[in-house]
């Protein structure tokens, strides 16, 4: 699949260039905090895209996603309290961890469609939260600290904000290669007619409950290991990650990015975390102003500003 | 033993609860196909009236009845501003509709109340105890709960089974458009559903306010109860949400008080108190997954009103 | 002549209805056999038990042999036995060549491959193509599903059921909301698979059905009324009362 030269794709790629150069742009600025906020923008477009893998490509309306977030953060978190510091173990952790939990959900939720699915993944992610709330010796409620970030070999070093951005960037974009090239496979192509007509793939001869499942897992595991960058972006790891209204933000990530494309939740991510931050510069109370917003896109720019992009853009993208 | 009957009432107690929320979900989600998310906001926001309305007035009694009309009328508003337009829309803009709802309650409500939650004391007459059995005391306030959910759900019965407007709904849920045809206000009809859900949301909202809390968020967590006692009963099945409700009610009431004794008699006192309320807490979702594999449609599915 | 397809006694009810009523019959291999009935006859119920999509309360159902009664529906698929659908059931947001590509990736293996891309696989694609050759559709291949005319749904329906190469196909009413010249141009393209593939064929328009069946077997209120060759089912006299009066006053409407 050759990328076609739009708007769409011309503004993607500046996107991805800048947010490339972003660590040249603080140092010039003196705008440390930019590269904390966009730090955190990019592990969460990172668990945006592995949702829009099930959600825009497969349909499956999942929300619960935000577990993952919480699996992934506390293996780190856990296996950091406990002594084991080497990113080496904690992270393919964290993604065994995380492909468990969603192998399991999945493979009871997949028995189900449409508003139960929904209901259910979010019954599961909230029983994780609840049942990690409890768990006194990793902090419960309050949450765990880390004190140390993940170990790996120099000159790799966690604790230098520029490397920290620049490996989160560099997985980002792995990621997004990885999803793109799954969406054209053949499985992606299964994946997409389940969305599209699961009974007509069906009948043509598709068993798509194991695809649907492979692609749950995989959107899962993507997840857990932004989880675990975001564990050591913060330097601490809590429940809240992974509440339920968590979930619902990185929803509104992928449809205000658009569903349709590999990059759109990118867009998404961006949109959302910089509109969080200027709007609650300008009032303690944002989320009034947000919630309405939301419900506006919804009702009247549904293919988010990936859609916006490619009508404005005028080519119409087969 | 005392504390078994007390536990089985909080059980019964807590699931009637349940069943006034669930069946507010359910019910939009029958006739209405739509996916409310927002619903907990209408439980925090009949609580927070009730709050504050008893506190003006001065009488419990009085200002519950008033957060009740109150609460009737937010939701109609709701629905005649926002909800009307998700009609037959997907259900993913249905739950991104209506979290961007809760997002704006929420924030409603920490703007008008402040984030610190109140309380609302109960008077006197029900704040005492009432004896059952012999020797057993059982708090009235609790008791009178379990009396008014009753009569509620017996009151649902009635009318969706018995009435009129209860076969336009039941009517309005397999054919919208007859009914419409029929000269039926189905607009009116909508709204007037929406608001009895909003209704018994508000009211569950607002008797377990004096038990349990009244602050922002609670309605998210209740939600999750609601969702899973809609799964395991069958969506659009008020019948199966009442006995899955209670059904949930008892497991969590009881697994809460007795489970981590159960533990404590099989592992090591650090491992069971470490252990205990996060098992707990997982003991309803284990049902559900159970329910999921046997009945996947749930118990009472298809039609059962 | 072997039989491919045996039904043997089928039932199904829903709740107080029956829809399909003892039903038995047999079709060769290489026959087009027609299945009518009026309205309500159960026919559409009795395609969704062959293909797998229902499962019936009781009887068999044989094909090349093998008992397929409980088989789900992708493993029938597997065996030969394709079907359209009566309701254009697509992939409206993928292209027309995409549809069809999906049918021959049903039979191609399995799909885990996770990195070449599948529109540039012409295993997949060289296939697919034939197909909408074969179904009259070739100069709309990149075009979207849903930018389709109805007429060229019903094809795309064809089509796919072509591309996974099966053995029988189960059509339910091909033609149906057609205008006089799509439904020729159908008629015609039914007689060219005729040669290649068993067909049941569940139909309404009866001048089709006449002039392409081998064998037709009536339905009414889900029982066989009368089973044979068409000139045998144009006499009877039983179904030209339950059946045929009906059609053609249905048929006069229509048109005109």
């Amino acid at each position: 699949m050759t990328a076609k030269l739009t708007l769409r794709n011309g503004i993607a790629a500046a996107l991805l260039i800048a947010l490339a150069l972003l660590p040249v742009y603080v140092q010039v600025m003196h705008a440390p905090f930019l590269l904390t906020l966009f730090t955190r923008i990019i592990i969460l477009a990172l668990a945006a895209v592995s949702l829009n893998l099930i959600l825009g490509f497969g349909g499956m309306m999942s929300f619960g996603h935000a577990a993952y977030l919480g699996i992934g953060g506390y293996a780190v978190g856990i296996l950091a309290h406990e002594g084991v510091m080497s990113g080496f173990v904690q992270w393919p952790v964290a993604l065994a961890a995380s492909a468990l939990f969603a192998l399991v959900i999945g493979a009871l939720s997949l028995r189900t469609r449409g508003v139960y699915f929904i209901m259910i993944t979010l019954a599961f992610a909230q029983m994780a939260y609840y049942v990690v709330s409890g768990i006194a010796r990793y902090g419960g409620d309050d949450g765990l600290t880390i004190y140390k970030r993940s170990q790996f070999v120099a000159p790799v070093n966690l604790s230098n904000k520029v490397q920290f951005y620049y490996i989160c960037l560099l997985l980002l974009f792995g990621t997004i290669y990885l999803v793109w090239r799954l969406v054209n496979s053949r499985f992606g192509m299964v994946i997409q007619g389940s969305r599209s007509n699961d009974t007509r793939m069906r009948a043509i001869g598709f068993p798509t409950y194991r695809y649907k499942l492979t692609c749950f897992v995989i959107a899962g595991t993507l997840c857990g290991l932004s989880g675990a960058l975001l564990a050591n972006h913060t330097d601490f790891i809590s429940p809240s990650v992974m509440y339920w209204t968590r979930s619902g933000d990185l929803i509104i990530m992928v449809v205000l990015g658009g569903m349709g494309s590999v990059v759109g939740p990118v867009f998404g991510a961006i949109a959302l975390l910089v509109l969080e931050e200027v709007l609650s510069g300008i009032t303690e109370y944002w989320q009034i102003i947000l919630g309405p917003m939301l419900l506006l896109v919804v009702l009247f720019a549904r293919g988010g500003i990936d859609g916006l992009l490619t009508r404005i853009g005028g080519k119409e993208q087969a | 033993m005392t504390l078994f009957i007390e536990q089985c009432l909080n059980g019964l107690q807590f699931g009637l609860l349940l069943f006034l929320l669930a069946a507010g979900l359910t019910l939009v989600f029958g006739i209405m196909d739509l996916v409310n998310l927002a619903h907990g906001s209408l439980y925090m926001i009949g609580a927070y009236f009730a709050a504050t309305f008893s506190a003006w007035i001065g009488s419990f009694v009085l200002g519950v009845l008033l957060a009740l009309v109150a609460t009737l009328m937010v939701g109609m508003a709701v629905e005649v501003i926002a909800m009307r337009r998700l009609y037959g829309r997907d259900h993913l803009d249905h739950v991104l509709g209506t979290f961007g709802l809760i997002l704006f309650f929420d924030e409603s409500v920490r703007l008008i109340w402040g984030p610190e939650g109140l309380t609302l004391p109960l008077p006197a007459w029900l704040n005492t105890g009432v004896q059952i059995l012999p020797g057993v005391t059982y708090s009235a306030y609790r008791l009178a709960i379990i009396v008014v959910t009753l009569v509620v759900a017996a009151f649902l019965y009635v009318l969706v089974m018995r009435t009129r407007v209860g076969m336009l709904i039941r009517a309005g849920a397999s054919n919208r458009e007859m009914v419409g045809a029929l000269g039926v206000n189905i607009k009116l009809l909508y709204t007037l559903v929406f608001g009895i859900g909003a209704a018994l949301a508000g009211l569950a909202g607002l008797m377990q306010a004096p038990i349990l809390t009244v602050q922002i968020g609670m309605g998210e967590n209740i939600l999750i109860l609601a969702f899973v006692i809609t799964v395991i009963g069958g969506i659009g099945s008020i019948r199966g949400a009442f006995v899955a409700a209670i059904f949930v009610g008892f497991i969590d009431t009881l697994g809460r008080a007795f489970f981590p004794d159960l533990l404590r008699l099989m592992l090591s006192k650090e491992a069971a108190s470490t252990l205990a309320p996060a098992l707990s807490s997982m003991l309803i979702y284990l049902l559900m997954a159970i329910v999921l594999i046997v009945k996947p449609e749930g118990l009472f599915s298809a039609g059962g009103k | 002549m072997t039989t491919l397809l045996q039904v043997e006694n089928l039932a199904k009810r829903f709740g107080g209805i029956v829809a399909t009523d003892d039903v038995t019959f047999n079709i060769p291999e290489g026959e087009l056999h027609a299945v009518i009935g009026p309205n309500g006859a159960g026919k559409t119920t009795l395609i969704a038990q062959l293909s797998g999509q229902t499962m019936p309360d009781s009887g068999r159902i044989r094909f090349g042999g093998t008992d397929i009664t409980g088989l789900p529906m992708y493993r029938r698929s597997a065996l030969g036995l394709a079907r359209s659908f009566q309701i254009t059931s697509l992939f409206l947001d993928l292209s027309v060549l995409d549809n069809v590509a999906l049918a021959v990736q049903a039979h191609a293996g399995h799909s885990f491959h996770f990195w070449r891309d599948a529109r540039k696989q012409p295993e997949l694609r060289d296939p697919a193509r034939a197909a909408l050759v074969r179904a009259g559709l070739a100069d709309r291949a990149d075009r979207p599903a849903a930018a389709l005319s109805h007429g060229e749904h019903r094809q795309l329906e064809l089509a796919m059921a072509l591309a996974s190469q099966p053995r029988m196909l189960l059509l339910d009413e091909p033609m149906a909301g057609l205008g006089p010249e799509e439904s020729a141009r159908m008629v015609e393209m039914l007689r060219e698979l005729k040669q290649q593939y068993t067909i049941l064929l569940v139909e309404h328009d009866m001048e089709a059905v006449f002039a392409l069946a081998d064998r037709i077997t009536v339905l009414v209120y889900g029982r066989v009324v009368a089973s044979g060759n068409p000139d045998g089912i144009r006499n009877n006299a039983q179904v030209r009362e339950a059946y045929l009066g009906e059609a053609d006053k249905e048929e006069g409407a229509v048109h005109g």
